[in-house]
């Protein structure tokens, strides 16, 4: 527990009715979406970056953990306040600043929920391409944190490719600005990179510069049901060599279809044991004949039968199926690891046969669905924790699901970060230079450990989680 | 006497909250206050506390746990279907039961229980309105004119009918022969504040012939005392009006009223197979009127030359996919209305029973956004299926200075009745 001398501090700072260290805000923010809880000793919701600065500043003195958060929705435990200490949640930095059509850039608070970025900037015919399945209540500083995606990565590529600047606000307190509004910008190290994905150890973002795009005129969807799942790694392959880079390229296998075929209204024949949604956006024209070159492209390979959107109810209904896989997961099993491995995407059947082989061995089902067009693939392991012995075939899944990913190219995530979850697969993947390199970042810019502490950085025997 | 769940029975469901966070875009309150415990998964996680617990009943966690609309839009959009409604009345139960009912809630729960002491209430509030209220102005309602407690001095509010619906009627209406026998389940609002929406629901039941029962012996559904957290007067009402609609048996149970409509169904079908039996005949009046070819009819009369625009809220507790349609095809379907959407119609109006009187600064806030969707689509009424969304609807217009009326659906539909029975070019095409 912090003592009521720092407590009146940290009131001073935000206004007494912003710090709270009762029971029950200790108690809701102590979670996330990866269901383990640690309580903070005090929760604080800032309202500006002079405000983080003082908080930091504060917490660098006495050697405070603060724990960054903005919707607490992550997969990997970025916001657990893992240690205690203060959780800062940002989500006052609520404020759309501005949207400058000459520029095409919009300048954010990170508390803005990313759909209501979205809905602001299509407003004036403007397009913000990420979108995690989060979006309707993520928000765009946790996006940034953890760089973000989505299915419209395939085509326009994840949030880091739109982060142009951030303020940001040190360890120390100093607020500094990264980057700028300018698509060109060579000056310095380019610490704009560093901090999309750093998962709040390196500092508190406070604004963010983003690039916008126009916004495509229409889209096209179509759902395309395949005999195997070689067929659908095939198509998805057939039409990147065909030179069209849909702006989504999801897929589900036998298992997820299984899984949302006994739902109503949705027609998916036994014959099917993959299917891809594709979408294609920009001018209408345009869109006819892409939509018909993909069909020509994946008909030869073992369609069963395929959909074409032509109203956007129709498109709706497609996307329907693919929503359904997650809510669906628990008639498999109560409880799910959800991991989002990512490789490169013609090694995607190979992949798929490998956590087959690995759900036949251990005897556990895993469901699998995602991104095929940049071969991310959110891996369901599903078991029933309350049975003994599954905990540890779901580690054990898990151990040998990122063993061949790596051994294919690829990488333990996609889109979800590192967080508390991963870290200890992080050896795996990163070798021992690679991580000493960026536990020496770490150290150089938070040296009293107080950003995030406990996360990304595997526990070292005797010594606390990144402690560099 | 039968009883609602305990909290402990909702323990597997809490389990199932995942805290991924979709409730953040969908709970009312949340997107007013902004911090995790107005939101599903933070009231999960305190009742998960309480029952383990794991923290102090205090002023904190109750104000915490009142601070639900219990509208269901989290229930609907959780990947999970986790009842964070059902949750929260369980866990106010568990605190009404250890701590004891708050000043209000005794007060709530006094005058449920009697049904000749809120009669008596409601022709002392109508005869003495001239003194207590004044008007509000350019808008429709009245204000308190004395502070009086509960009542938050900025609320505006309708007055209470000179004689209550169910004493101007008998017991029985005789309809056709042959045609079926409706019991008419009035609730306190229509009964004591809105007589003219009964008036309606009757002229709409004889209208296509039917004998309409109205039980003198029923009462309050008991929704609000439920949300109060007053298990056992929410279950001793609605063993009451089980008593009341089951003998003579009639073929529907009608109501008028979203809230005595769930209240009847969905909150209180758990307390029996008696209960669950009663749940299955009750049915949403716009429901039975369309299925008996009421809009058709109506759809055939000759269009009025001026039309209202009128736009529909639906109350949260007619969302469901089964009720939500009926009221709209009505209203689409009157000779003399222009129907028109209204952005976000099936966001709650803000009242969630005793949550607006808690509550009422965050209830205002809520009803705010619905009083600009209002003005948005245009419409010179709206209309709704809900009593209590009416007296909401109708304070936030007031508050935003606008000029729309909040109605009930079945008022425009009586509206056009006599027409039905008029011979018209276009009743015979």
């Amino acid at each position: 527990m912090l003592d009521t001398k720092l407590l009146r501090i940290l009131q001073d700072i935000v206004g007494p009715e912003h710090v709270s260290s009762a029971p029950a805000d200790r108690i809701c923010y102590s979670y996330d979406a990866t269901q383990q809880q640690h309580q903070p000793d005090v929760v604080v919701y800032p309202a500006d970056a002079g405000q983080v600065s003082r908080i930091l500043q504060l917490a660098n003195r006495e050697g405070i953990p603060v724990y960054p958060r903005g919707a607490g929705s992550g997969f990997t435990g970025g916001s657990l306040p893992v240690r205690g200490g203060i959780s800062l949640v940002l989500t006052r930095l609520n404020r759309i600043l501005r949207i400058d059509q000459d520029n095409l850039v919009a300048e954010v608070e990170p508390g803005v929920v990313t759909a209501h970025l979205q809905e602001a900037v299509e407003a004036v015919g403007l397009f913000y391409p990420p979108d995690p399945a989060s979006l309707k209540f993520s928000t765009i500083g946790g996006n940034v944190a953890e760089c973000a995606g989505g299915p419209r990565c395939v085509k326009y590529g994840v949030t880091k490719d739109y982060v142009l600047g951030l303020e940001v606000v040190t360890p120390q307190g100093d607020i500094i600005r990264t980057g700028g509004e300018t698509m060109k910008g060579v000056v310095g190290y380019d610490l704009t990179k560093l901090l999309v994905g750093s998962e709040g150890t390196l500092g508190v973002i406070t604004r963010i510069t983003l690039k916008l795009l126009p916004k495509p005129a229409a889209k096209k969807t179509m759902l395309v049901l395949f005999d195997s799942i070689d067929g659908a790694a095939q198509a998805v392959s057939a039409i990147i060599r065909g030179k069209i880079i849909p702006t989504t390229l999801e897929f589900m296998d036998a298992t997820a279809i299984d899984c949302v075929r006994q739902n109503a209204n949705l027609d998916l024949p036994e014959a099917a044991r993959a299917l891809l949604i594709i979408e294609v956006d920009g001018d209408a024209e345009m869109l006819e004949k892409q939509s018909s070159r993909i069909l020509d492209i994946v008909t030869p390979l073992g369609v069963v039968a395929t959909q074409v959107a032509v109203t956007a109810e129709e498109s709706e209904a497609i996307w329907r199926v693919r929503r359904s896989v997650s809510p669906s997961l628990r008639r498999v099993n109560p409880d799910k690891y959800n991991e989002d491995i990512c490789v490169p995407r013609s090694r995607l059947p190979d992949m798929i046969r490998a956590i087959e082989a690995i759900a036949r061995r251990l005897e556990i089902p895993i469901v699998n669905f995602g991104h095929a067009g940049d071969g991310n693939i959110h891996v369901n392991i599903m078991v029933n924790r309350a049975l003994p012995g599954q905990e540890e075939k779901a580690e054990e899944a898990i151990r040998d699901i990122f063993a061949e990913t790596i051994r294919l190219g690829g990488t333990m995530s996609g889109e979800h970060g590192v967080g508390v979850t991963k870290a200890p697969y992080l050896p795996m993947e990163l070798d021992p230079a690679a991580v000493l390199y960026m536990k020496a970042i770490k150290r150089a810019l938070d040296p009293n450990n107080i950003l995030n502490p406990g996360k990304i950085f595997p526990e070292e025997p005797g010594r606390a989680v990144n402690e560099a | 006497m039968s009883q609602h769940k305990e909290l402990e029975a909702y323990r597997e469901q809490m389990r199932q909250c995942v805290k991924c966070g979709t409730c953040r875009a969908h709970c009312p309150v949340f997107a007013e206050l902004g911090k995790e415990a107005a939101v599903a998964r933070g009231k999960v996680s305190l009742a998960q506390a309480l029952l383990d617990g794991d923290i102090d009943m205090d002023r904190r966690l109750v104000a915490d746990i009142s601070r639900c609309l219990a509208c269901g839009r989290c229930v609907k959009e959780c990947p999970n279907l986790v009842p964070t409604d059902a949750i929260v009345l369980a866990a106010r139960r568990q605190i009404v039961r250890r701590k004891g009912l708050s000043w209000f809630g005794r007060g709530v729960s006094t005058v449920l229980r009697r049904p000749r002491l809120m009669q008596w209430l409601a022709r002392l509030g109508s005869a003495m309105s001239f003194l207590a209220f004044r008007r509000v102005p350019r808008g429709s309602g009245l204000r308190l004119r004395f502070p009086a407690p509960f009542i938050d001095p900025e609320r505006t509010l309708p007055a209470p009918a000179k004689r209550p619906f169910r004493s101007r009627h008998p017991e029985l209406l005789p309809g056709t022969p042959g045609k079926p026998t409706v019991a008419f389940f009035t609730g306190c609002m229509i009964n004591h504040v809105y007589p003219e929406i009964g008036e309606a629901v009757l002229a709409c039941l004889r209208a296509l012939g039917f004998t309409v029962v109205i039980p003198k012996g029923q009462g309050c559904c008991g929704l609000p005392a439920l949300c109060a957290g007053d298990g056992a007067t929410a279950a001793q009402l609605a063993d009451r009006n089980l008593a009341a609609l089951s003998r003579p048996a009639p073929d529907f149970i009608v109501t008028a009223c979203a809230s005595c409509h769930s209240g009847l169904t969905q909150y209180f079908a758990e307390l029996g197979p008696e209960h669950e039996g009663l749940a299955e005949k009750v049915l949403d009046i716009h429901t039975l009127l369309v299925e008996q070819g009421l809009a058709e009819r109506l759809e055939k009369l000759p269009r009025r030359e001026t039309c209202r625009t009128v736009t529909y809220h639906i109350p949260c507790h007619l969302r469901q996919p089964r009720w939500v349609k009926a009221p709209q095809q009505l209203l689409a379907a009157l000779p003399g209305v222009h129907f028109v959407p209204m952005p976000n119609a099936d966001a709650c109006c803000g009242l969630g029973g005793t949550f607006s009187v808690y509550h009422y600064d965050t209830s205002r806030q809520i009803g705010a956004r619905k009083a600009a969707g209002i003005q948005a689509s245009g419409a010179d009424l709206v209309a709704t299926a809900c009593p209590g969304c009416i007296v909401q609807l109708q304070d936030s217009l007031n508050h935003a200075g606008l000029p729309q009326q909040a109605v009930h659906v079945l008022e425009l539909v009586a509206e056009a009745l006599p027409g039905l029975t008029a011979p018209s070019p276009g009743a015979r095409g």
